[in-house]
């Protein structure tokens, strides 16, 4: 390049930074933002869609004789009570079961376990198992729970599905929860003299509870919408009573769900309509409710 | 000093305990998949299953022909990754490229409440509103098809997809980006030449992952996708995937320790296959990912 | 072109100036915001063509914010925001409708952490400034060879051009990341701290780079380290909390400063 640059050839340089038509690159920019917007927006409003219309076909189901009916061969007169009731029972079992596994596990793994092939095998097993498809802890549920354990179609061997289905779910956010409680407390509490499982009784556990209690409620959320799993278990679809026992036969709601919208009649497809509402309602409360105590942690936290 | 308290001793075994329900969680999986599937096998030899083209164990012409499940399967996998992979990678662009961080939350929430709908209701939307649409749209459609089945799956999986390439596209440095647009280069030349490729092995990863889930999945495809095991490349078809059929002998009244019971683990085992290799890729494809690609 | 600052050019030439040097490009009262902070309070400074120009001073003054406006790139950090005027050969760059990316084309950058793109090759990585804006260039295999010999990477890697960018050592991704800026061919290049990740090897390979590059291009040089500056620049601007203290000619300004904070950093009292 030279040094000196005539006056003119300053000047066409120079044209080159006024503006000019806009060059390809800003409308590829808003084409692509635009594209890249409708991309992620179609899915939702599609979705939005489908649920108003399920809604609409819902709608004039929905009141308090359904949800405390049996189900019933007349589509009109049936209701879920027995899946709602057998819900709640797996809810509530489930959780029995989960929470104190679940926490015990993380407790191990991120306050006792020292590094090592037992921790990363455990670790590994872990992660592995949070990628399984859901039916194949059906089967698992199906040999072990159903047939060996002898516990037969019950309530009880579905929650022991449920609950080894979340295990990874209430293991991961535990582990979280327990991470933000900073070392300096563990190690103030163990220079007084503590034992280490009275330090996590005293002084971790009730500082990571929230984290603990929003992890729990969001997987259980996942799990009131589950079905697969208790199909294999033996989940049945045409149940006329309300469980009574851990022992007892049982349905759910999503398994009602399935029931109604597999036979041909289209005024069970309203049931199952008007079913999925209120599975709905049931998961954004239980959502609701994590969100609550999440935002209790922030306000004591700012304390 | 002495040795630890009984208390302290006991509780670290019945953490210990705890710990490893996951451990024996996975070998109870394989063991109730191979042993089963042992029993299967003495009957029924693998020349059978790979050679033959029909599935019909439950007829009294028994074909044991494992590639019409296989085929629903990926079948209808095929349509959810239509849908799943394009969506799913351009609202990662977005959320990483073009949102602003409030914008990006909110969506990022809209995202997980997506990610958190109940398959059954998928199946529902599919079977009740996609496939009459479909009906309308194109010729040939049956009630029960893949491509329905397929479609809700591939929304289903969006999230995750959407989620894990945001991730990869974020991580990307922020000094690739300036370097690039240093050298005069638009957004648009930016984001395909230089963010994405930099991306590439954790949007591998998040495709890899939905693969897996698609292929696992029951509810959507038992609702819509049918009952008819057949080997076709046609989505308009109704097919049986894997994962149905193994619900469908569930709710049946097949009597434990029979051929036909049996053939759910054998069914079972090779979908486990199928998932386990995919979940391994993907976790491969991570580790690489948090290793840096800049060498 | 007339100047119109307030900071007049030193009329005492620094190194053999045997006439009047024109300027390429003009700060005028440029002023910088990350949000409602202001980095930078008013600055101008002129940047004289085919010289190099050295800009010193302490952490957090401002040093890199400034080269980040000669190239329109700070205004890519959300929030951030200029006021004031930039000029190259006479023209504003932030003059309503001036699409940046032109800018960028004739004001190069060369980062302070070497940036080669992973996924590209050697060859790739110089060619990427044309690829990037979509063009094809006449002869790619000229372009790079002129390229890596401009940034005295040639003789090292021409029998490897298809290797990973990344694979080449720290000092070499550096002189990577030059001949990628050269190929642009462009007006004015800019360096931020370029030597400040390398070894005291591949820096003083840099600082002769400078050397000879600096008869065809103008070069800015942001730097720390006040040996450097006294070794490669022309003419040195010091800077401080976001003001400029004091610009000259670098004998003058590190052997007769005129201003007491000058002096003080030179001297090591702070920084």
């Amino acid at each position: 390049m030279t040094m000196s640059v005539s006056r003119s050839a300053v000047m066409a340089r120079a044209a080159t930074l006024r503006p000019t038509r806009p060059s390809f690159a800003w409308t590829g920019e808003d084409s692509l933002r635009v594209a890249c917007a409708t991309a992620l927006m179609l899915p939702l409003l599609l979705l939005a869609v489908f649920f108003g219309a399920a809604l609409l076909d819902a709608w004039p189901r929905l009141n308090l004789t359904f949800l405390t009916s049996m189900p019933s061969r007349v589509a009109e007169d049936a209701g879920i009570l027995p899946a709602l009731a057998g819900t709640a029972w797996l809810l509530v079992l489930t959780a029995l079961l989960a929470i104190p596994l679940g926490v015990g596990a993380a407790v191990y793994l991120e306050e006792y376990a020292r590094p090592g092939r037992m921790t990363r095998l455990i670790e590994v097993n872990i992660s592995n198992l949070a990628g399984v498809p859901s039916i194949i802890y059906g089967l698992l549920a199906l040999e072990v729970f159903v047939r060996a354990a002898g516990m037969g179609r019950s309530v009880l061997a579905g929650a022991c599905t449920l609950a080894l289905l979340l295990l990874p779910v209430v293991i991961t956010a535990t582990r979280e929860a327990l991470r933000t409680v900073p070392t300096t407390l563990r190690e103030a509490a163990l220079g007084l003299g503590a034992e280490r499982w009275q330090v996590m009784w005293r002084v971790v556990l009730p500082m990571s509870l929230p984290g603990i209690i929003t992890g729990v409620v969001l997987s259980l959320s996942r799990a009131v919408g589950e079905t697969a799993p208790l199909i294999m278990v033996g989940a049945l679809g045409y149940v006329a009573f309300v469980p009574t026992s851990v022992q007892s036969a049982f349905t759910a709601l999503p398994i009602q769900i399935f029931n109604w919208i597999s036979r041909p009649q289209a005024a069970f497809h309203s049931n199952a309509a008007a079913a999925m509402v209120v599975l709905l309602l049931l998961m954004l409360a239980l959502n609701a409710l994590a969100m609550l105590v999440r935002r209790r942690v922030q306000r004591a936290a700012a304390h | 000093m002495g040795s630890s308290s009984p208390v302290e001793q006991v509780t670290g075994l019945l953490l210990l305990a705890c710990a490893c329900v996951s451990v024996l969680t996975t070998v109870g999986i394989v063991a109730v998949l191979l042993t089963e599937s042992a029993d299967f096998f003495a009957v029924v030899p693998l020349r059978r299953i790979l050679l033959d083209t029909q599935w019909t164990p439950l007829f009294a012409d028994q074909h044991f022909g494992i590639w019409p499940l296989v085929g629903g399967t990926l079948l209808t996998t095929a349509c959810a990754m239509v849908v799943a992979i394009p969506l799913g990678v351009a609202s990662a662009v977005y959320l990483a490229e073009f949102a602003s961080p409030p914008v990006r939350r909110a969506l990022k929430s809209l995202l997980e409440l997506l990610a958190s709908v109940p398959t059954v209701a998928f199946g529902y939307f599919a079977l009740m509103m996609v496939t009459p649409t479909l009906q309308q749209l194109l010729p040939g459609v049956s009630s029960f098809n893949a491509l329905g089945a397929g479609l809700m799956m591939g929304v289903m999986i969006l999230p995750i997809i959407a989620s894990l390439s945001e991730d990869a596209v974020f991580a990307v440095p922020s000094s690739l980006r300036e370097g690039s647009y240093a050298l005069g280069a638009g957004r648009v030349a930016t984001i395909f030449r230089v963010v994405l490729p930099s991306a590439a092995s954790g949007i591998a990863a998040a495709i890899i992952l939905g693969i897996s889930r698609a292929v696992g999945e029951t509810m959507i495809v038992a609702i819509a996708a049918g009952q008819q095991p057949q080997l076709t490349a046609d989505p308009r078809q109704a097919v049986e995937t894997m994962t149905a059929y193994m619900a469908k002998v569930s709710m049946g009244d097949t009597p434990a320790g029979t051929l036909e019971y049996r053939t759910i683990f054998a069914v079972g085992l090779c979908l486990f296959t199928m998932t386990l290799a995919l979940n391994l890729v993907a976790h491969h494809l991570r580790r690489r990912v948090l290793k840096g690609t800049m060498g | 072109m007339t100047s119109m600052m307030s900071i007049p050019i030193p009329t005492t030439q620094a190194r053999n100036e045997s006439s009047p040097v024109e300027e390429k490009m003009q700060v005028a009262g440029l002023k910088a915001f990350f949000g409602a902070n202001a980095a930078l309070k008013g600055i101008t400074l002129p940047l004289l063509r085919n010289r190099v120009t050295a800009i010193i001073g302490p952490s957090g003054c401002g040093k890199s914010t400034l080269v980040r406006c000669l190239n329109r790139l700070h205004e890519l950090t959300p929030g951030a925001s200029v006021q004031g005027r930039v000029l190259l050969d006479g023209e504003d760059i932030y003059a309503p409708g001036v699409n940046p990316v032109m800018v960028r084309r004739r004001v190069g950058m060369v980062f302070q952490r070497p940036n080669p793109f992973p996924t590209m090759s050697i060859r790739e990585n110089v060619l990427a400034g044309p690829r990037l804006q979509g063009v094809v260039p006449d002869e790619p295999e000229a372009l790079v060879e002129r390229a890596l010999r401009q940034a005295a990477l040639w003789e090292e890697v021409k029998d490897r051009l298809d290797l990973s960018g990344v694979s080449l050592s720290g000092g070499q991704q550096q002189r990577l990341c030059i001949a990628r800026a050269l190929a642009l061919r462009p007006e004015v290049l800019l360096m931020d701290e370029p030597c400040s990740a390398l070894d005291p090897v591949a820096t003083a390979r840099i600082e002769e780079l400078i050397h000879e590059l600096r008869p065809h291009y103008t070069i800015v040089i942001v730097t720390h380290n006040m040996q450097q500056a006294a070794r490669v620049a022309d003419y040195t601007a010091f800077f401080l909390m976001g003001e400029l203290i004091e610009y000259s000619a670098t004998d003058t300004l590190f052997m007769k400063p005129t201003d007491r904070r000058t002096e003080d950093y030179i001297t090591g009292r702070f920084g």
